[in-house]
């Protein structure tokens, strides 16, 4: 991959890079003020309850089934998000048919759509009576609209552009030259693609797959006009945050926002973890 | 076999596969807003969108994303730069916590805001005794809106910066270029399309937030409503047409975002060729 | 290669120029009134008259800003600080949370004429055109195949009254209420959070048999998609349920506004304040009037919170609060 990983450790030392200081100051005080003071109120909140209080808070079956939903449903959006970017992604970079730029476009539209509407406009097209939803309940009797079925599907398309756009960079920059040379070399096209092309996007693959699915485990606005929200079944955490705020109950949205907040950040640790083995692995 | 080039059929199975994701996922939901939108013709969705209310909520996002969107480049750059080309302790925790907010529900990033501004909150009752209203008032959007698209920028580059590692930084730096000029010279060229992708993937973000703003907005009509909101509004006053009018006009916003992207990467591609 | 990242960097310098903030006229008073989601038609007819009767009398321009929402949320923004002058919300139990921390007298309640409630409603049902599954009375609810649409007692405030109505129903009919409760939210496909999020589930998506609806939400729903499609059944006995307004004390008198914040609330129980209630099918206090649209209101029983409930502080303790009788009978695995 790239050369300076290829260096041993302390001569990259040496030719250290200078302006570390003034970036890192910008980046720690930016990540401060608006990230991690704002969070400490997150943090501190809960204990309000004392310890016993914040487990009890916590341990209600029906905030354990809000998170097991929440979580699992952007683990799935986020598996089916990942192929499907990798194929957009691949069409856009390495292939030429009429269209391609509407399409490179597209990818993008779940970004320009604010997420209430693409939760109204999913609503309207998997609804019973919408233009999906009316022939896949006709022909197959599936029923989308108001089922975790449905919050995945829409988790899918708020996780998808993501998916794509952290592979679409690396799979431009990669070049065929790697790929010329395995040919050259007598790999055949399946060894090339499972040898040299796939190791080297699998670590932004990874990262994309961690991005959809952080971005996919806290969506509210185009979940809750699909989810049906009924309680144990289709409610999602962030719901059962807001219904907690409305019953004035501060400590306890704050205490469903920390466990979030917490699941979500061990998940992406150990994404990280994995990308960096993958990286190690291919140094 | 060649190995380079792919089989037509399976070439052709990928293009198939992806115009048909595209449709699915992409272009269903635009169109059926679109429809929406026009079903009770293009006067009345105009009419929806000149309306005042309507105009202040365009007023609104424009103002919240244009101090949000260069305040969260500049420290996503930053960010980014530190974690691809320097080595330091603790660099896995700042990646994670960069990656934070997109994990932290829209809901909470607002709720944050409350419990520290609100009048229930630590500083609430301070503010409000010297008359500054932070939350149900611009200052809270302006908030919410830089914790959701946080990470955009640092996230977009990211990848890219890594990738291309830090030869190049290295060689400026044993010419005995800065730190800044390093950045500006080398690195900046180097991201530039990603950068600008980050950017309006910000941008797009910020003005079409809904969750987050929600929460600090207030909902006060022509005063405190961004697009999102009054989006919301509308179709909750049964004006559907006129909710998916100033949703369309929303999406058409990003649509001329992508398109603005797409031409100014061809014109500067040639630019650059050109020069080199 | 570095002239090329000039556009981009203009533009962004160029954007906020493009933004000039519109300048607010001198000389206009300023009254935020924030209030629930089925009231918004209500109030835009009611603030007209009402800015240019003041015009009229004290020579001043009056922008009414309003601000909707879930009751429940409406109260808690200003309860966070949102500078409302006077709150007109769906349940008194949401006042009195404002109450409990000091922005509103406690007894605001009987600072206003008939339990500061100008207006009532209650809860009726709105079915298909033509009532196919025959639903007259509550019991009719429960029967197999019957799929009910209401939104979460737990967020909506409209929810709530639907909820007690039905318990009031069950006790009547010598019913086990919790039971009664219980098989109800079994047939409920589609919990939304709020009213009108309920409406357009029925109305638009065509989800349920029977929407458990605000009378005026009913009849609204009737005039904005058509009287055609839908049904308004009155069940033999329901809840009277009244919204309540009340005068923002902590915001008015920070802001100078309590003047206009009472004259605004007073002229609600005035003729032109209760004519516009009638209009957007609220049943006027003003009993004159409420006989001359007796079409539009039908008698039934009604059952009021204080006498069935022992009040809303009671009733929320009791029914939705955290571990209540609503999250023990709602149950999944159905």
């Amino acid at each position: 991959m790239s050369a300076s990983l290829a260096l041993p450790h302390r001569a990259r030392r040496l030719r250290a890079i200078p302006g570390f200081g003034l970036a890192f100051g910008i980046a720690l005080f930016w990540l401060s003020a608006i990230v991690l003071v704002p969070l400490l109120a997150l943090l501190l909140r809960p204990f309000e309850l004392g310890l016993a209080g914040l487990w009890a808070s916590l341990a209600e079956p029906r905030v354990a089934a809000s998170l097991r939903l929440s979580f699992g449903a952007a683990l799935l959006a986020a598996a089916i998000a990942a192929p499907l970017g990798l194929l957009l992604a691949w069409a856009v970079v390495r292939l030429r048919f009429p269209g391609r730029a509407v399409l490179d476009a597209a990818i993008d539209l779940p970004f320009a759509l604010p997420t209430a509407v693409a939760g109204l406009a999913m609503t309207a097209l998997l609804a019973p009576n919408g233009w999906v939803g009316g022939p896949l309940g006709e022909w197959f009797g599936w029923r989308v609209a108001f089922t975790p079925a449905g919050i995945v599907i829409a988790l899918v398309f708020v996780a998808l552009p993501f998916t794509a756009r952290t592979v679409e960079p690396v799979l431009r920059d990669l070049g065929r030259e790697s790929e010329e040379a395995a040919a050259t070399l007598g790999a055949t096209r399946f060894q090339t693609l499972r040898r040299v092309v796939l190791p080297a996007l699998a670590p932004a693959i990874l990262t994309g797959f961690g991005l959809g699915f952080a971005r996919a485990v806290g969506e509210y606005g185009s979940v809750i006009f699909i989810a049906g929200n009924m309680p144990m079944v289709s409610e999602i955490a962030p719901l059962l945050i807001t219904i907690r705020l409305e019953q004035f109950d501060y400590a306890g949205a704050a205490a469903i926002g920390l466990a979030m907040l917490l699941l979500a950040f061990a998940v992406l640790l150990a994404l990280n973890l994995a990308q960096r083995a993958l990286r190690r692995g291919q140094g | 076999m060649n190995a380079t080039e792919d089989p037509l059929w399976f070439r052709a199975l990928l293009v198939a596969l992806a115009v048909l994701t595209g449709l699915l996922l992409l272009a269903l939901p635009l169109a059926a807003v679109f429809t929406e939108a026009l079903r009770r013709g293009g006067e009345a969705a105009l009419a929806a969108i000149l309306e005042p209310d309507t105009l202040a909520a365009i007023r609104m996002t424009l103002i919240v994303a244009a101090i949000s969107v260069p305040l969260n480049t500049v420290g996503g750059l930053a960010a980014a730069w530190c974690i691809a080309k320097h080595d330091f302790p603790g660099k896995r925790l700042l990646v994670t916590l960069v990656e934070l907010p997109f994990s932290v529900s829209p809901v909470i990033s607002g709720l944050v805001f409350v419990l520290i501004f609100g009048l229930q909150g630590w500083l609430g009752p301070w503010l409000q005794a010297r008359g500054i209203q932070v939350i149900f008032a611009l200052p809270g959007l302006v908030l919410a809106t830089l914790f959701v698209t946080f990470p955009f920028v640092a996230r977009t580059v990211l990848p890219l910066m890594q990738d291309q590692g830090r030869a190049e930084e290295e060689a400026a730096a044993t010419l005995g270029a800065g730190g800044w000029q390093i950045f500006r010279r080398v690195t900046l060229p180097n991201i530039r399309w990603a950068l600008l992708a980050g950017v309006l993937l910000c941008n797009a973000r910020a003005m079409g937030e809904f969750g987050a703003v929600s929460v600090v907005s207030g909902h006060i009509r022509g005063q405190t409503n961004t697009m999102p909101l009054h989006v919301e509004i509308l179709y909750n006053e049964y004006q559907f047409a006129g909710a998916f009018a100033v949703a369309a006009l929303l999406a058409l916003l990003g649509l001329v975002t992508l398109a603005a992207k797409a031409v100014l990467e061809r014109w500067s591609g040639r630019v650059a060729g050109e020069a080199g | 290669m570095r002239s090329t990242f000039r556009p981009g960097r203009r533009a962004m310098l160029a954007a906020p120029a493009l933004l000039a903030l519109p300048a607010r006229a001198q000389g206009v008073r300023e009254l935020l009134n924030v209030s629930y989601d089925p009231t918004r038609e209500f109030y835009r007819d009611y603030n007209a008259g009402f800015a240019r009767e003041w015009q009229a009398q004290h020579r001043q321009t009056l922008r009414i800003n309003t601000s909707h929402g879930g009751s429940g949320r409406q109260a808690r923004s200003v309860i966070d600080g949102l500078a409302a002058d006077v709150v007109t919300l769906a349940l008194a139990y949401d006042v009195d949370a404002i109450a409990e921390r000091g922005l509103i007298a406690r007894d605001w309640i009987t600072r206003l004429p008939q339990n500061s409630a100008p207006y009532t409603s209650t809860i009726v049902f709105l079915t298909r055109k033509g009532n196919p599954k025959g639903l007259r009375d509550w019991p009719d609810l429960v029967k197999p195949g019957v799929a009910i649409i209401t939104p979460n007692p737990k967020t909506s405030g409209g929810a709530r009254w639907n909820y007690l109505a039905a318990w009031a129903s069950a006790q009547k009919h010598g019913q086990n209420p919790e039971e009664f409760l219980a098989r109800l939210f079994r047939q409920v496909p589609v919990l939304d959070t709020g009213a009108r999020g309920s409406t357009t589930t029925f109305v638009q998506r065509g989800q349920g048999d029977v929407l458990l609806a605000w009378e005026n939400e009913a009849h609204l729903a009737l005039q904005e998609f058509g009287a055609g499609q839908f049904d308004i059944i009155y069940p033999p006995l329901s809840i009277l349920a009244e919204p309540s307004v009340a005068v923002v004390d902590g915001n008015v008198d920070r802001r100078g506004t309590r003047d206009l914040a009472e004259a605004y609330l007073r002229g609600l129980y005035a003729p032109a304040g209760q004519e516009a209630a009638a209009k957007h099918f609220y049943r006027p206090r003003d009993q004159a009037l409420l006989q001359k649209n007796a079409e539009r209101f039908p008698t039934l029983e009604l059952v009021t919170i204080d006498g069935a409930f022992g009040g809303w502080a009671e009733a929320q303790r009791v029914h939705f609060n955290d571990g209540g009788v609503f999250d023990r009978i709602y149950r999944p695995g159905r």
